[in-house]
């Protein structure tokens, strides 16, 4: 279900917690094959729990609860735009329109292509950064001016 | 920056390649450590030099540090454990990641000086998901410490030992409440417990438990360094030493500050570089987007410690300073605060779960220009229900600031509801307000 | 002790008690939704913040410790204040349909909203609504009706043992459900419709049928396995509409078994037996009592008039009441045949003659909690008794109770089982010899002398195991279970599980099988001096056979041969709560008698209990309480003793003695006999369960229960290389040959011990097979 190498990873986060405590390491682990397979179905979701010792719907939970799990199919970039309080006093929820003008798409919406999908985020605690986006839940983007916007679609466009 | 600063202390335009062991030590760093090591400090000693220090909690809550560490059972026989919260998710608070980033050395010796005086034997640093990049380096600083030996079995040769590892959340701003964050480092939902019991006697995996934030652990050295005397000077007696003001919103330079505690605002806004294009000031959050909003007039007269911003009606807490200047709808400010308490509500709870939901289709149906007459009374009724009724301090963080907008804005959200029309007009905000859209002219 | 005051009443609690402990004690009620009394405690509904001296906020009683002299005000206008927040919270999202909600009239949320709720509605926003779950065909879900309190969570994984049902996402988007839509498969799921405060979760079967205003209310005892949980049914216009738990402490706790629940749907189903029948020239009519009767009698007469006593073998069920079995017995005994017995599934009967007494538990079902190590030999625990289960897995889990099991299947119990030896049948006796000869190492105490030439020469470390887990602990049991009952060699199981509870200090038990597996030898409905017991009237058939509520083919050992034995008698009675073509075909008269709805009765369970009983429903046409036919077929035979005023005095005389006095697990050493079975000599054995849903027969034709997954259709269940040293595929059909044939779909499982094949009994599909256990083949088709 899982590469070897995604497997390795899981196995690393497991050792930091004590012995009989594999469960710890759901967040890591579903954050792992998540970048593996780009979202979460619900058999990774119980393959991953039966490798960590914990009923599928305890996972279930988790991968649902946190916000940055995607338990749909996502494009190949998705874009989690700040729209709170300090990032829209700098501009992020015009980010977010800049956005959706570009790609055509709303939130919680794929580009026909599968290349963008548009969400919006909670606060990333970056908030001197505002406005701030995610890329791939992994990489902040700050100060998102209209240009800068342009820069990065264009940087993901041809990726 | 500020001159005085201490664990910004050293940190320039090269912030991003100053952050390794290395240039910590060439800092002063892990001095501390090296000195209760050698020199078999006991714990009683630290904790006193803390309590002196009035070094309190830079998480928000702003318990004094010393007491809690004297809290943890030091004698409880098997596993006992401490936390680093840097899960920061609150709108306006930005403080720990740059803490994390540029100088992660100093939270690492300041949960091992932790973890010697409370007799932990393993910590975790709960980063917040969204700050993967820092998640990431801060494995790197835990290698280069397990690697210089300052970390793991013996440590600098003594008989001390303690483990330390990164965990990261995945977008879920209720695991900074401590309860939550050590469900959630359990591999649960983060959802809060009741207390008590306390972690102190039941934790992380029902062991003892110490949780604090990153900013805490990351003073401790310099507090133990300078002295608690010296360090209490720094600040007002109750208000002990400098801490980090993360400053956002509508001002020409947003970022973190450290400051002493008692420093006026205006300075504050000064280093910022004052109000955005030279606009007027409107309202301040002091202290994180649950921290009730204080217009121009009364903030601007404040100085900067836990106890001022308490009487002047707010809270200090983390130190997140939002900054609002004449074009910002309140009304639309509200919406966007009360959203994010409604996304992040854990659900658990009732009046929570149930409460903010209320909130937000309240505030967001007056900011659509759809209010009713009553409605603030209601948004007030409902507050008042969730306030103090519910687990953790989640809904009153969602109810407080629906009160304290109104109480000192009435005028915008009467008008909203009134003429369906904002006070401030579109052209001019930031915010995006929504009046208008769903509203076909009459 | 801690002093506290509520609503200005002082009150004594123990330490540790919480405000709501507290309330309880003192009769002051505090309303709430999530706290239960079972369950953990969640403190998330609010409902129950009262206001605390000193308190700057109201508090939660069930989550509140009492601290000494606290003073707490329960209906204070603070507290009052924040209940009816929590309650106006709670109504927001929640649908008024209470005129279509099946929970309406005893709905908690209903209840309160009255007390507490506002008569208008602030909340002027669209409701949030949710697609309703399929849990399965026992439970019903009305998702939009939840109001989040997660007591069916709870219940899912503290007590059912698994986390079947969560609370996924958050906010007021949290949602109740299991993953990927899975149905529910615990045994004991249907009691989360009497958790559930509100109609979210209710009863599949009972829905839609009755208001629970309209039902009576009566107090019954299960007739099931042999807890013998006690339970209300609830009757309207004389028809048993649903079964509820009734609390009881010492027994089931609020809990029922979902066979306790919903077999109660057979009690209507269409097969009932409603007219005595008697089959002449092979056509099946139906007669009046008088004539079915007074051709009983003269059948019998003619019988044992001609061959003796001897000739009638007189077999009944372990469900029957201890009225019914007494005076079945006594019929027996007054045609002076000592050919009786109620233990059909068991083979080796030569503990017979040196048992201390009747068979029982061996301890209280309370003090489950505090023992430390438990042994469980040859049982489907978690199956055959689920509510023994759910006590052990409590301790397991909250008490540290350390489990360990030998037997020969090892499936999911949904608790930790600290230690298991996972044997073939035949094994079985070694395996505890193996712990009895580690035990007697751990404790320097010797094996019995009897014994000592029998122990093992190697151990294998998993049977150390087991013997160090008893060695540790002080308190302990060692429990046999159906399948160490029904084991061709259970005497020998049992004498050396009498060593093992010995040399461990623990008290040696018998788990039963039916409602009165114990309560059958205190009716002394066993055979006595000179009597053939159950397996011995089939493979020495008799003449005539006097059947109680049985089905032949499915309640015995082997029902293949039970139904040869019975096609060769001159005279089959079967008194029969249903119609079956099995008692069609070997019977001549069938005489209807009802189930424990419709009659008086006693059942005595595992710890000795004797638990009596009212008919809460009349029964369906001419069918009689078995009591009173046998009663009257006593005095049609001219007997002595047949003129009790009514169950009672049945009762009385059957249990007369003190029934503690009976109870004993003692086992004395064996005669030597001839070996009962065999020795074991092909390459597969058979591992027969009795499905939990097809154990007697209420259950088998309780429709709902028919459609969950515990009534699937048998299958031959082998371990991978079991099957593969047969060369049979996972999921091919195979022709399975014991003394007869039949085909099954191979199951890979590797809970089977190695060299085993698990195929169900008390099924139509495996009657065929032949007996419960023994030597199997096996080919792919």
């Amino acid at each position: 279900m899982l590469s070897q190498e995604s497997l390795r990873q899981i196995n690393k986060e497991i050792a930091k917690y004590p012995p009989g405590r594999k469960q710890s390491a759901i967040m890591s682990a579903l954050r792992i094959a998540q970048t593996e397979k780009g979202w979460l179905p619900k058999e990774v979701i119980e393959f991953v729990a039966d490798y960590l010792d914990m009923p599928p719907m305890a996972a279930y939970e988790v991968a649902t609860f946190y916000n940055m799990y995607d338990l749909e199919p996502v494009g190949r970039h998705k874009l989690t735009v700040c729209t709170n309080l300090p990032c829209a006093l700098s501009g992020g929820v015009h980010v977010a329109e800049y956005l959706k003008r570009r790609l055509g798409i709303g939130f919680n919406e794929t580009t026909p292509d599968g290349k963008f999908t548009l969400k919006e985020g909670e606060c990333m605690g970056a908030c001197g950064d505002a406005p701030v986006l995610l890329h791939n839940n992994h990489r902040m983007c700050g100060f998102m001016s209209m240009d800068k916007i342009d820069r990065l679609l264009s940087e993901l466009e041809n990726q | 920056m500020s001159a005085r600063a201490l664990i910004l202390a050293g940190i320039g335009a090269d912030a991003d390649r100053t952050w390794r062991l290395q240039d910590y030590v060439a800092r002063g760093g892990y001095d501390t450590l090296r000195k209760i090591v050698a020199e078999k400090t006991p714990p009683e000693a630290i904790i006193a030099e803390l309590k002196t220090s009035g070094l309190r909690g830079r998480g928000g809550a702003g318990f004094p540090t010393g007491l809690k560490w004297s809290f943890m059972p030091r004698a409880f026989p098997g596993d006992k454990y401490l936390v680093c919260n840097s899960d920061e998710g609150e709108p306006g608070t930005f403080k720990d990641r740059d803490i994390l980033r540029y100088n992660p050395h100093a939270v690492i010796e300041g949960m091992l000086i932790g973890a010697w005086v409370m007799g932990c034997t393993r910590g975790y640093n709960y980063i917040h998901g969204e700050i993967f990049q820092v998640y990431l380096r801060f494995e790197e600083a835990l290698e280069e410490a397990r690697a210089a030996g300052l970390l793991g079995q013996n440590i600098l040769g003594s008989d001390f030992s303690f483990e330390l590892f990164a965990h990261h959340g995945y977008g879920a701003y209720v695991c900074g409440e401590e309860t939550a964050l050590l469900e959630s480092l359990e591999g649960k939902k983060g959802q809060p417990r009741f207390k008590p019991p306390f972690p102190a006697s039941y934790g992380l995996y029902g062991k003892p438990t110490t949780i604090n934030n990153t900013e805490t652990f990351a003073s401790v050295p310099f507090v133990l360094k300078m002295g608690g005397e010296a360090f209490l000077g720094l600040g007002k007696p109750n208000n002990g030493g400098a801490k980090i003001f993360s400053i956002s919103g509508h001002v020409n330079r947003p970022g973190n500050y450290e400051l002493n505690l008692g420093t006026p605002f205006p300075e504050l806004l000064e280093m910022a570089g004052g109000v955005r294009d030279g606009r007027k000031l409107k309202a301040v959050i002091p202290g994180g987007s649950s921290a009730p909003v204080l217009p121009a007039d009364i903030i601007m007269d404040c100085t900067l410690d836990f106890d001022a911003i308490a009487k002047a009606g707010s809270m200090l807490g983390s130190g997140a300073v939002i900054v609002m200047d004449e074009t910002a709808c309140m009304v639309r400010a509200l919406e966007r605060l009360s959203y994010f308490y409604h996304e992040e509500s854990c659900g658990q709870c009732t009046p929570c779960r149930e409460g903010t939901g209320w909130l937000y289709r309240v505030v967001r149906r007056i900011e659509e220009g759809l209010g009713r007459s009553g409605d603030l009374d209601l948004l007030c009724s409902i507050a008042e229900n969730i306030s103090g009724r519910t687990i953790c301090a989640l809904g009153d963080a969602a109810a407080g600031p629906v009160r304290s907008f109104i109480k000192h804005f009435i005028d915008e959200f009467i008008y909203h509801i009134e003429y369906k029309k904002c006070l401030v007009p579109l052209a001019v905000q930031d915010l995006g307000s929504q009046i208008n859209v769903n509203v076909s002219p009459t | 002790m801690l002093e506290i005051e509520i609503d200005g009443n002082a009150v004594q609690v123990p330490d540790g008690s919480t405000v709501m402990d507290a309330a309880t004690l003192a009769g002051v009620y505090i309303p709430h939704f999530c706290y239960h009394k079972k369950l953990s405690i969640a403190a998330s509904c609010r409902m129950c913040l009262v206001q605390v001296e000193k308190a700057p906020k109201p508090l939660p009683a069930c989550a509140t410790p009492v601290t000494n002299g606290m003073k707490v005000w329960t209906h204070s206008e603070t507290a009052i204040k924040a209940q009816k927040g929590v309650m106006e919270f709670l109504l927001i999202n929640h649908p008024l349909e209470c005129p279509i909600c099946d929970q309406g009239g005893e709905c908690q949320l209903q209840d309160l909203a009255v007390g507490y709720g506002g008569a208008h509605a602030r909340y002027r926003e669209e409701k949030r609504v949710w697609v309703n779950k399929n849990f399965g065909p026992l439970i019903a879900s009305d998702a939009t009706r939840c109001i989040n309190c997660t007591r069916c969570v709870r219940f899912t994984t503290e007590i059912g043992g698994l986390m079947e049902l969560g609370q996924a996402h958050r906010g007021d988007h949290a949602e109740i459900m299991s993953f990927l839509g899975r149905a529910i498969d615990s045994e004991l799921s249907g009691n989360i419709i009497d958790l559930c405060p509100v109609g979210a979760l209710t009863s599949k079967p009972f829905r839609f049928s009755a208001r629970a205003w309209e039902l009576s209310r009566r107090r019954s005892i299960s007739p099931h396995d042999s807890l013998g949980a006690n339970l209300i049914v609830q009757t309207k216009h004389d028809k048993v509409m649903r079964v509820l738990p009734f609390d009881n402490d010492r027994l089931n706790e609020c809990w029922i078994t979902d066979k306790d629940r919903f077999s109660y749907e057979a009690l209507a189903s269409e097969h009932r037996l409603t007219s005595p029948m008697i089959r002449k020239d092979g056509e099946w009519r139906a007669v009046s009592w008088q004539i079915a009767l007074e051709f009983t009698v003269a059948a019998l007469q003619e019988v044992v008039g001609g061959q003796g006593g001897q000739a009638l073998g007189t077999l009944a069920s372990p469900h029957a009441t201890i009225e019914e079995l007494y005076l079945l017995q006594k019929l027996a005994r007054g045609l002076a045949s000592e050919n009786i017995d109620f233990r059909l599934r068991q083979r080796d009967f030569r503990g017979d003659a040196v048992r201390g007494g009747a068979p029982w538990l061996g301890m209280s079902v309370v003090d489950i909690h505090d023992l430390h190590s438990l042994l469980v030999i040859g049982s489907f625990l978690r199956k055959d008794a689920p509510l023994l289960a759910q006590k052990v897995r409590h301790s397991a889990l909250r008490h540290g109770l350390r489990v360990s099991a030998v037997g020969s299947s090892a499936e999911d119990w949904r608790m930790p089982v600290a230690a298991r030896a996972l044997v073939a049948p035949a094994a079985m006796a070694a395996a505890l010899a193996g712990i009895a000869a580690a035990l007697a190492a751990e404790t320097g105490k010797p094996v019995a002398e009897a014994l000592a030439g029998r122990l093992p020469p190697d151990i294998p470390n998993n049977v150390r195991a087991i013997a160090q887990s008893l060695a540790s602990g002080e308190k302990n049991a060692v429990w046999l279970g159906s399948f160490a009952v029904q084991h061709p060699r259970a005497a020998e199981l049992h004498l050396w599980a009498q060593e093992i509870a010995r040399l461990s200090g623990a008290a040696l038990g018998f788990i039963g099988e039916a409602a009165n597996s114990t309560g059958g030898y205190l009716a002394s409905a066993v055979p006595g001096a000179g009597g053939l017991d159950a397996r011995a009237m089939i493979e020495s058939p008799r003449d005539a056979y006097l059947l109680f509520g049985v089905e032949p083919d499915l309640d015995f050992a082997d029902g293949a041969a039970t139904m040869t034995a019975l096609d060769q008698a001159q005279l089959v009675v079967a008194a029969s709560i249903f119609d079956s073509p099995a008692l069609r075909q070997s019977a001549d008269v069938l005489l209807p008698i009802v189930p424990f709805t419709e009659t008086p009765g006693t059942f005595v369970n595992c710890i000795g209990d004797a638990q009596s009983f009212h008919a809460v429903a009349l029964p369906p046409g001419e069918a009689r309480p078995g009591w009173k036919v046998l009663r009257v077929l006593g005095n049609l035979l001219d007997l002595p003793g047949f003129n009790q005023d009514d169950a009672k005095a049945v009762r009385d005389e059957a249990l007369s003695g003190d029934i503690r006095a009976c109870l004993d697990n003692a086992i004395g050493e064996l005669p030597e006999a001839e070996d009962p079975s065999p020795a074991q000599t092909s390459r597969l054995q058979r591992v027969a369960d009795v499905p939990v849903y097809f154990a007697d027969p209420l259950v088998r034709r309780a429709a709902s229960l028919q459609k969950t997954a515990d009534a699937a259709p048998p299958t031959a269940r082998m371990s991978a290389s079991t099957l593969a040293a047969l060369g049979v595929s996972a999921g091919s059909r195979v022709r399975v040959t014991g003394t007869g044939t039949v085909e099954l779909q191979a199951v890979a499982d590797e809970s089977v011990a190695s060299g085993c094949a698990r195929i169900a009994a008390a099924h139509p599909a495996t009657v065929a097979l032949g007996p419960m256990h023994g030597n199997l083949s096996v080919e792919q088709i």
